[in-house]
């Protein structure tokens, strides 16, 4: 054995002077903002109607409040079949324009009879919710939006709900100044969200796929 | 609370939050092909970007008035016990920026013990208990806590592919403050089995699952009474810290 030879002689590394590594040591945590991740969402299943049936549901409004109506629509799939067990909800300002909710910044409203929030389910293949014709909202850029609808879709099948909005086919004007409608890229795509005026109210069809697939939004 | 007015008359003046958006990466699909129900029913085309205004930034107050006490147990129901695991299922809804989201108005389905639902849809042979309707109601108090006392839901077969069971879970329906924190989901046990062939957990992105499993609780388990299961809910933020809100009193 050559007693030379030391094992633990280790030559230092790397060769050069000591540098710290630079840049962030951490993970950041501290540094940036608080985030928590959110919940990640699920398919409402085929069994809803347990959880999520009430009474009142169907009735954005009092039964009997004047100048209430329907909407009633269907739900279809891709292959034109009706959504029998979805469900539909929708949330929409008051006569005024106003909203019942503390989140308003210009103060909760309280319209007599009006809570702005309905849910149907689709299990005689149509939803039906009873409401008032929502008021013009301001659009946050010195214009007024059109009468509208705020809709979620729930259905087994979607893992997330899907979200459109409701206008009023007989509000031409008013519609033809609203800026979510003036974006979208045509009259086929903008004629999808037009509720049309029928015995009771309106009727406002969602079609998931298609060739008139509704226009759905990212919120 | 999160917005201002700069203006007394004018609504144009009006400054709202933004609601912030899940990382895309983390993001449940609509569509996940080995679901098979998403197939014909998920939107095929891109959703159009949606500005919040003030439809977006506000929601309906649901809760107090339509909840009892006793919807929060859902072991008796129709004058006798049901029959399975008593569990304890709490926990805190929040929002991505850390707030709690109080008065929020939960509702909870799920199966029984055998884990058949009381539904008409439901038909595989497994008992129905006759005290065990399996829906629950809570509202969260001024914290964003929340809890129901259940039994733990069965394991059900639901035929999306050969011998195809979803993994034990319960069924939840939140309402924040605003539209965007809308939320529906479904909550699962620690290390069930069947995670890894149901496609339904499994199309939740790797890195966000453990979001969706619940932590069993020691602490809140209760002596010769109920195991203790936690889940916190995280509903979306509108990125401004509490520190830069003025609608509570509890900011140092
Ligand atoms: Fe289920």
């Amino acid at each position: 054995m050559n007693a030379r030879i030391d094992p633990l002689d280790v030559p230092a590394d790397p060769p050069g002077p000591f540098q710290p590594r630079s840049g962030q040591r951490g993970s950041g945590f501290l540094t940036g903002p608080l985030r928590l991740g959110t919940t990640p969402s699920a398919t409402v299943g085929p069994y809803l109607a347990i959880g999520l049936t009430w009474p009142d549901g169907e009735q954005a409004a009092a039964e009997g409040t004047e100048g209430g109506f329907w909407i009633r629509g269907r739900v279809f799939d891709g292959a034109g079949d009706v959504v029998p067990d979805a469900m539909v909800e929708t949330w929409q300002a008051d006569p005024d324009g106003r909203f019942p909710s503390p989140e308003d910044p210009r103060g909760p409203a309280a319209y007599p009879g009006f809570r702005g929030y309905a849910r149907a389910q689709t299990l005689t293949g149509e939803f039906a919710v009873f409401t008032l014709k929502p008021g013009r909202v301001p659009d946050g850029e010195g214009g007024l939006q059109a009468p509208h609808i705020d809709v979620s879709v729930f259905a087994r099948g979607l893992l997330d709900r899907v979200v459109t909005r409701i206008y009023f086919a007989d509000e031409t004007e008013a519609n033809a100044e609203d800026a979510v409608l003036r974006s979208l890229p045509d009259d086929a795509a903008r004629q999808t969200l037009l509720a049309t005026p029928a015995d009771d109210g309106y009727r406002f069809d969602i079609r998931l796929q298609g060739e008139h697939e509704t226009v759905f939004f990212a919120v | 609370m999160t917005r201002s007015t700069s203006d007394g008359g004018s609504e144009s003046g009006l400054v709202l939050p933004r609601y912030l958006q899940e990382d895309p990466a983390l993001r449940v699909p609509v569509a996940f092909p080995d679901y098979r129900s998403t197939g014909l029913r998920a939107p095929l085309r891109t959703p159009v970007d949606l500005p919040h205004r003030l439809t977006e930034v506000t929601g309906p107050v649901l809760g107090a008035d339509r909840v009892t006490a006793a919807d929060a147990d859902l072991t008796v129901r129709t004058g006798g016990e049901a029959v399975g695991q008593r569990i304890l299922v709490h926990g805190r809804v929040l929002d991505s920026d850390g707030r709690p989201v109080p008065d929020a108005l939960v509702e909870v389905w799920q199966a029984n013990a055998a884990g058949r639902y009381r539904h008409v849809v439901d038909t595989w042979p497994a008992p129905l208990d006759p005290h065990f309707d399996g829906l629950g109601r809570v509202v969260t108090d001024s914290l964003g806590r929340y809890e129901f006392l259940t039994v733990k839901p069965g394991a059900y077969p639901w035929g999306n592919h050969h011998n195809a069971w979803r993994p034990a879970h319960i069924h939840f329906s939140l309402f924040g403050r605003a539209f965007p924190q809308r939320l529906v989901t479904q909550m699962y046990f620690p290390d069930d089995p069947l995670f890894g062939q149901d496609p339904i957990f499994n199309a939740i992105p790797p890195a966000a699952r453990h979001r969706a499993i619940s932590r069993f609780s020691l602490e809140r388990t209760q002596d010769n009474w109920a195991l203790a299961f936690e889940w916190d809910i995280v509903l979306r933020g509108t990125g401004q810290t509490p520190f830069e809100t003025d609608d509570d009193g509890d900011v140092a």
